[in-house]
This record gives C-alpha cells, sequence and structure tokens, in this order.
C-alpha cells in the first residue's frame, strides 16, 4: 500500500482525527490559515469559533474537566496565542490535559519581530507540561502523537505546539503515518503504587483512631471516585474533599463532612486538625488548604497517595506512607488488600470520633441548618441553595471566581465527579462562561449552570455571542452583589473597610437588556419570594441561553474563613464570631 | 548546603531553557551551571550546582525529573565524587609581581598560558574551593578579569549517570 502524502495542515486534521477528536475551539489568523483551510476541506473535527482566544481554552478546558478527554484548542500566532496564555495557565494549575495548537511566522522568519511573531514557546513555558515547536513537515504526526499523550497520561496538563506558518504549507505534502504508539525514554509515569507502601498504608488505616480522608482534585482527573467512595464506605471513615475533589465523594452520603481550607466547613477543618491519621488521595495540600503549614494537623500521620512525585513533601515536611501512583490503581489495590488486613479493631474510637464529628457538624455544620442571617433582600447562599432545587442536585456547575464561586462550593452538594468545574487552582475571573460552553458542548442535553458574579462575567462576557452561535442554552446565574464581593469581605476584615476599586460607582451594565442584545433571554430577581419560581422558570426554558441577574445582599461574607498564620481550626464563623 | 547535580537531557532546542527556567521560576538557586553534549550526541549533560536544605534539594531533583527533556539525574554531592572547575584568569604581572604570581600559580598547580609584558593568563583545574583559594592569593588588586566555567563532576566508583 502507498503511502499517503499530505500536506501539514492536513496531517494536523488527520492527527486529530486519530486521537478520536471531534471538537476543537479556536480562532483564526494569518498564521493559521493554512490549517483553517485544511480544517474547511475535512468533516470528522467540528471547530467552534469563539470570541477571544482566553475563551476557546477555557471552553476546552470545561470539555475536558466534564469528559475526562483532552481539549483542543487552535489559535493564531501573537496576540491569538498571547490571549490564551490565562487559559493554559488555568488548565495547567489544575492539571488538565489540553493540546493547544498555535501558529507562529514561518520559520524563515523566526526571531526577527515579524508581523505577530511571539516567542511562544518561552512565553508559555512555565505553565506547560511541555510543548514542542514544529521544525519539519515530516515530524508533525509523531508531535500530535506526543502531545496527546503527553497531555492525558501521568499527571495530565496542557501542551503547546508552535506551528510556523510554512510547516502547513498546503503544497508541501510529506508522508503520513500516524504512530500507534509512542514512547519517550525521559518519561514513564507511575501506573501503579507500591505494594509494601500500600500495605504500611493500610495497616496504618485501619489502626487509626481519628482518621479522616482528605481528597483532592487528583481523585477526580484519576477517574478514581468509585474507588475512593468503596473504600470510605467500607472502612466508614469521616471524608472531605477540596475545592478541586468535590463530587469525587457523594456530597450527600453521611459520611462526607464537607469541603475543608480556607472556606471550608467548620466540622471538615476541625477534623482535619484533630486527626490521628490523614489519608491524603490525590490532594496537594496547598496554601489554601493547610492554612500555617507549620501549625497543620499538628497530632497526624499522613499517607499521600499522589501521581506527581514532587506533590509529595512539597509543602508539608513529613509524609509517613508515600505512594507515587495513579490514584484509580492504588485504591483498587487497596480494596483487594483490605481483605487481608484486619479491620474493626478501632471501632470504639471510631464511633468516639463519629460523635466529635457530629458534634462539629450540630454546632456548626453549613448543611445541619442555616448559619447566615436573612435580610429583606436576595441572600448569595440562598441562590445557590435554590439552584440545588431547582436541578435536583444533578445540573453541571461551572463557576467564575469569588465569593459566589464559594457558596456554589459551599451549598451545592456534589454528588458525581466532573459537575463542579471551576478554576481552583489560578483563580481565573471570566472562566465560568467559556468553560460551560465547552461543558455543554460534551453533554447536550443535560442542564449547565454558570455561577458567576457581576464582575466575574465581565471578563468574557463576549461569549455570550459564541452561546448564539451555537445555540448553547446555559443557565447564567448572576450572583449581583454589585461588587467585587471577594475583595471587599477582604477590605472589610482586614483593609477597615476602605472599599479601593472594588465598587463600580453606578456603572453596570443592565444585564437584561445586554443578555437580550445578544439575543438570549434576561431576567432580573430581586424579591426573594420569587427566587424559586423565577429560577424554575429559567431551568424550565430548555433551549434557551438564559441570564438571571440576581441582586443580592451586597454586604453578606463568606464564612467560615480560616485565619490567616492559624492552623486548620482557626477560622471566623460569622462576623463576630471565631474559634 | 551546597549540591552537584547532575542532568542528563535530550540534546534538543529549547530543553536548556526549560531547565533554567525552572530555577529561576521555582525560586531555587544557580551557584554554576555548564553544560556540553556527551559521547551520545543525543544528550547533553548539565551540571548545576545549587545550595539549599534538604527539602528544597528533593524538590529540584523531583522537579528536575518531571522535565520531559530530562532523561536522569543524580545528586553528586550524595556519594563520594570527584568536581571539577576551569578557570583562565588574568593577572597584573610587572617587575617583582611576575615572580610572585608564577609562584602562586605553581603552588596551586597552574599553569601560565599567556604572557604580556604587564600580564599572566593563568590556567586553572581543581574544585571550586581551590580557585577561590587561588583568587583569594592573588588579591582583588591584582586580577583584570576571571572566567570560570562552573562545576563539572562525576561519582567515584563503578557509579554511571548514563543511559
Ligand atoms: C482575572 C482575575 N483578576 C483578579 C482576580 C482577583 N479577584 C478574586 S475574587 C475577585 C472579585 C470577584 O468579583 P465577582 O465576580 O463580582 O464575585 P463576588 O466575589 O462578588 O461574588 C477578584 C477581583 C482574579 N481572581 N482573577
Ligand atoms: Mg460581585
Amino acid at each position: 500500500m502507498s503511502v499517503e502524502h499530505l500536506s501539514g495542515g492536513e496531517m494536523i486534521m488527520r492527527s486529530l482525527k486519530e486521537e478520536g477528536v471531534d471538537l476543537i475551539f479556536g480562532y483564526p489568523g494569518g498564521s493559521v490559515l493554512h490549517i483553517y483551510d485544511a480544517l474547511y476541506q475535512q468533516d470528522h473535527v467540528e471547530h467552534i469559533l469563539v470570541r477571544h482566544e482566553q475563551g476557546a481554552v477555557h471552553a476546552a478546558d470545561g470539555y475536558a474537566r466534564s469528559t475526562g478527554k483532552t481539549g483542543v484548542v487552535l489559535v493564531t500566532s501573537g496576540p491569538g496565542a498571547t490571549n490564551a496564555v490565562t487559559g493554559i495557565a488555568t488548565a495547567y494549575m489544575d492539571s488538565i490535559p489540553l493540546v493547544v495548537l498555535s501558529g507562529n511566522v514561518p520559520s524563515w522568519a523566526t526571531g526577527t519581530d515579524f508581523f505577530q511573531e511571539t516567542d511562544m514557546i518561552g512565553v508559555s513555558r512555565p505553565i506547560v507540561k511541555h510543548s514542542f515547536m514544529v521544525q519539519s513537515v515530516e515530524e508533525i504526526p509523531s508531535i500530535m502523537k506526543k502531545a496527546f499523550m503527553l497531555a492525558s497520561t501521568g499527571r495530565p496538563g496542557p501542551v503547546v505546539i508552535d506551528i510556523p506558518k510554512d510547516m502547513t504549507a498546503p503544497t508541501e505534502k510529506r508522508p503520513f503515518e500516524y504512530p500507534e504508539s509512542m514512547r519517550l525514554r525521559s518519561y514513564s509515569p507511575a501506573q501503579k503504587g507500591h505494594s509494601g507502601q500500600i500495605r504500611k498504608a493500610l495497616e496504618l488505616l485501619v489502626q487509626a483512631k481519628r482518621p479522616v480522608i482528605y481528597a483532592g482534585g487528583g481523585s477526580v482527573t484519576g477517574d478514581a471516585s468509585g474507588e475512593l467512595t468503596e473504600l470510605a464506605k467500607r472502612l466508614g471513615y469521616p471524608v472531605t474533599n477540596t475545592l478541586m475533589g468535590l463530587g469525587a465523594f457523594p456530597g450527600t452520603d453521611p459520611q462526607f463532612i464537607g469541603m475543608l481550607g480556607m472556606h471550608g466547613f467548620y466540622e471538615a477543618n476541625m477534623a482535619m486538625h484533630n486527626a490521628d491519621v490523614i489519608f491524603a488521595v490525590g490532594a496537594r495540600f496547598d496554601d489554601r488548604v493547610t492554612n500555617d503549614p507549620d501549625k497543620f494537623c499538628p497530632g497526624a500521620k499522613f499517607i499521600h497517595i499522589d501521581i506527581d512525585p514532587a506533590s509529595i513533601q512539597k509543602t508539608i515536611s513529613e509524609v509517613e506512607v508515600p505512594i507515587v501512583g495513579p490514584t484509580k490503581a492504588v485504591l483498587a489495590d487497596m480494596l483487594v488488600m483490605l481483605d487481608e488486613v484486619q479491620m474493626g479493631q478501632n471501632a470504639e474510637d471510631l464511633a468516639a470520633w463519629w460523635q466529635q464529628i457530629d458534634g462539629w457538624r450540630d454546632s456548626q455544620g453549613l448543611w445541619t441548618q442555616d448559619r447566615f442571617e436573612r435580610t429583606d433582600m436576595i441572600m448569595p447562599q440562598d441562590v445557590v441553595k435554590t439552584l440545588y432545587e431547582v436541578t435536583g442536585g444533578d445540573a453541571f456547575v461551572c463557576s467564575d471566581v469569588g465569593q459566589h464561586q464559594m457558596f456554589a462550593a459551599q451549598y451545592y452538594k456534589y454528588d458525581k465527579p466532573r459537575r463542579w468545574i471551576n478554576s481552583g487552582g489560578l483563580g481565573t475571573m471570566g472562566f465560568g462562561l467559556p468553560a460551560a460552553m465547552g461543558v455543554q458542548f460534551a453533554h447536550p442535553d443535560a442542564p449547565v449552570a454558570v455561577v458567576t458574579g457581576e464582575g466575574s462575567i465581565q471578563m468574557c462576557i463576549q461569549e455570550l455571542s459564541a452561546c448564539k452561535q451555537y445555540g448553547l442554552p446555559l443557565k447564567i446565574i448572576n450572583i449581583n452583589n454589585e461588587a467585587l464581593g471577594m475583595v471587599r469581605q477582604w477590605q472589610d476584615m482586614q483593609y477597615g473597610g476602605r472599599y479601593s476599586a472594588s465598587t463600580y460607582q453606578d456603572s453596570l451594565p443592565d444585564f437584561v437588556a445586554l443578555a437580550e442584545a445578544f439575543g438570549h433571554v434576561g431576567m432580573r430577581v430581586t424579591d426573594p419570594a420569587q427566587l424559586k419560581q423565577a429560577m424554575t422558570d429559567c431551568f424550565a426554558m430548555k433551549d434557551k441561553l438564559v441570564f438571571m441577574d440576581i441582586l443580592v445582599d451586597p454586604n453578606e461574607h463568606v464564612y467560615p474563613m480560616q485565619i490567616a498564620t492559624g492552623s486548620m481550626r482557626d477560622m471566623w464563623v460569622s462576623k463576630t464570631e471565631r474559634t | 548546603m551546597r549540591h552537584i547535580i547532575s542532568v542528563l537531557m535530550e540534546n534538543a532546542p529549547g530543553a536548556l531553557s526549560r531547565v533554567t527556567g525552572l530555577f529561576s521560576q521555582r525560586g531555587y538557586n544557580i551557584e554554576s551551571l555548564t553544560v556540553a553534549p556527551t559521547d551520545d550526541p543525543s544528550l547533553s549533560r548539565l551540571t548545576v550546582t545549587t545550595i539549599g536544605d534538604d527539602r528544597v534539594v528533593e524538590q529540584i531533583t523531583k522537579q528536575l525529573n518531571k522535565l520531559i527533556d530530562v532523561v536522569k539525574l543524580v545528586d553528586l554531592s550524595e556519594g563520594a565524587h570527584i568536581e571539577r572547575e576551569l578557570m583562565l584568569i588574568k593577572i597584573k604581572a610587572t617587575g617583582a609581581q611576575r615572580a610572585e604570581v608564577k609562584r602562586t600559580a605553581d603552588i596551586f598547580r597552574g599553569q601560565v598560558v599567556d604572557v604580556t609584558p604587564s600580564a599572566y593568563t593563568v590556567q586553572l583545574a581543581g574544585s571550586s574551593d581551590k580557585l577561590d583559594a587561588f583568587i583569594e592569593a592573588i588579591g582583588s588588586v591584582a586580577i583584570m578579569e576571571v572566567a570560570r566555567t562552573g562545576v563539572c563532576g562525576i561519582a567515584r566508583g563503578e557509579r554511571v549517570l548514563a543511559l
């Protein structure tokens, strides 16, 4: 059989097809016109035209987070590539698999400050898992293969492929053969955990008197939710999830003690502080969890599963049992070995531990009773609680960044992984709407909500136009407190209420009119009594994008809030009470 | 503590900047850095000396290992090893100083590799400490220029850093 000859542009399209990619997000420009022309002449890969390259990356990211597949982006050189940077950094911080194809000036013009030239390899270097610069047409298939392999295996992450324009010229045809598999001598992520370590971990676990399972984003990206849940159920231990781990263990399960960390649940933070064994599953002990690492969980021994050895002992110094490996495989091995270790010796201690945790829950738990006071305005917490009721807990919730994000993390109970989509690591305002587009493309019939604030939504609001073009029926829940609420909360708490640059002085747009101008439905809600009906009506419009502008009490703060430089248990639980 | 980390990496464009970028990005310090291809032209060997406590050095080696271009590495300071640095140093040498500079170079087993009526250029190889000591002995007044290569090193005995 004779080998096919293809141009670089065609090779890219064919490689995408070989990788099973049927959807990419992008924006054209001079350097990628050959690729766009190849795109036009095939019908396997659909291209979604966003309105800003940041939106393309977030959309591919949302697609990846909600499916586990690799998201693909195509942008032009210079401004197209630099516009993508925030999106790439967002994906990098949360270990999301992406392949970003960025055009560049012709190879012969490299380094001459050519029109729209940016050193994208250099610009993106600190925020990618790896990057490639195409230096010959022949190497495109192997680079594509490597890029998809690297993005999706081990600790996932974004991979950039920089493509000089002459590498995709339609006249330059070269033999195309897509490699079946690809090995890199320098890359061999762990496939399994060390069985000796796993046994040690189990022995420590079954003897624990005050255990906590602390599960993070690695249990979601590692698709380990099923194993995690089974192990936790068999052990009968309390489980807390990080912001990135929400949904890895079912939120409605009685063993779930809530999110932990800076705005974590009182019972979760107290349990962590008092634990004797902490079992970290794909969580990286980051600063929004630990508070002061020197005061973190003083009596605890740690077991830590992570695919990335560099995450182990990065922020906390002593880990009793480190296990490098994929969360899914390690937990599966643990489940098998669990039959060989004797369980139940700690039953009495465990019962006492649960009693203590339930006491914390009863006294301060966010789900046991309302911990906030209602005014005559809509409370932001009630917006999320209503969203939970109206969607039956089964929506994809894509969040922006700020107070609304924390309320969405606290008050929506996530029973399944990949339903809570948020920028945890980078904290990127503007993420929510474009990410939700990616989610809706992947799940056309599912309810997809964007929980946002009037600040965040304005950062990528141009994507309302893309939503119109593709008929995406997103439900935008704009928790409008007329301020950069999270900033203002810090200014209230630490800067004597001096609201430096956190309000807009009556300049906010009429969001209803704005939504309508984009061809969508706009709704404004100000009356607490009408909130539920309005939201029910909103979700009843199944095939329309509805923008709900919900005016809420501007003075509300997010609690609990850990007190900086303190331990896990040092928290404000309201404006006036602290632990 | 001072560590000498030797890294085998792909001899590929951009690989060096990934390594150096990692150090600045994560706030690790670089005392010296050398890099050149090995007998296998597809591999470069990079040697970096850095200062940090055990935690930091553990992170450095783990983060380096994470780079896709890094094939293998070793912290030479963990075992017996040989380290060498080469220095070319230009020294003012007139009158009585000429003999003094020559004698000092001899003591340090350096060689005078270039001569003018007013200057000697001395070549000296050894541990970084030895080069420091020579500089100290000559004194800053007499030194015109210093060019050092940075440290390269290799483990003693049978241990090798190779594929
Ligand atoms: C791109 C970006 N710029 C700045 C910040 C800092 N920041 C964090 S939360 C926040 C306020 C967000 O305001 P809004 O979207 O209205 O949410 P709210 O806190 O009011 O619920 C700001 C400015 C950020 N996270 N991202
Ligand atoms: Mg706001």
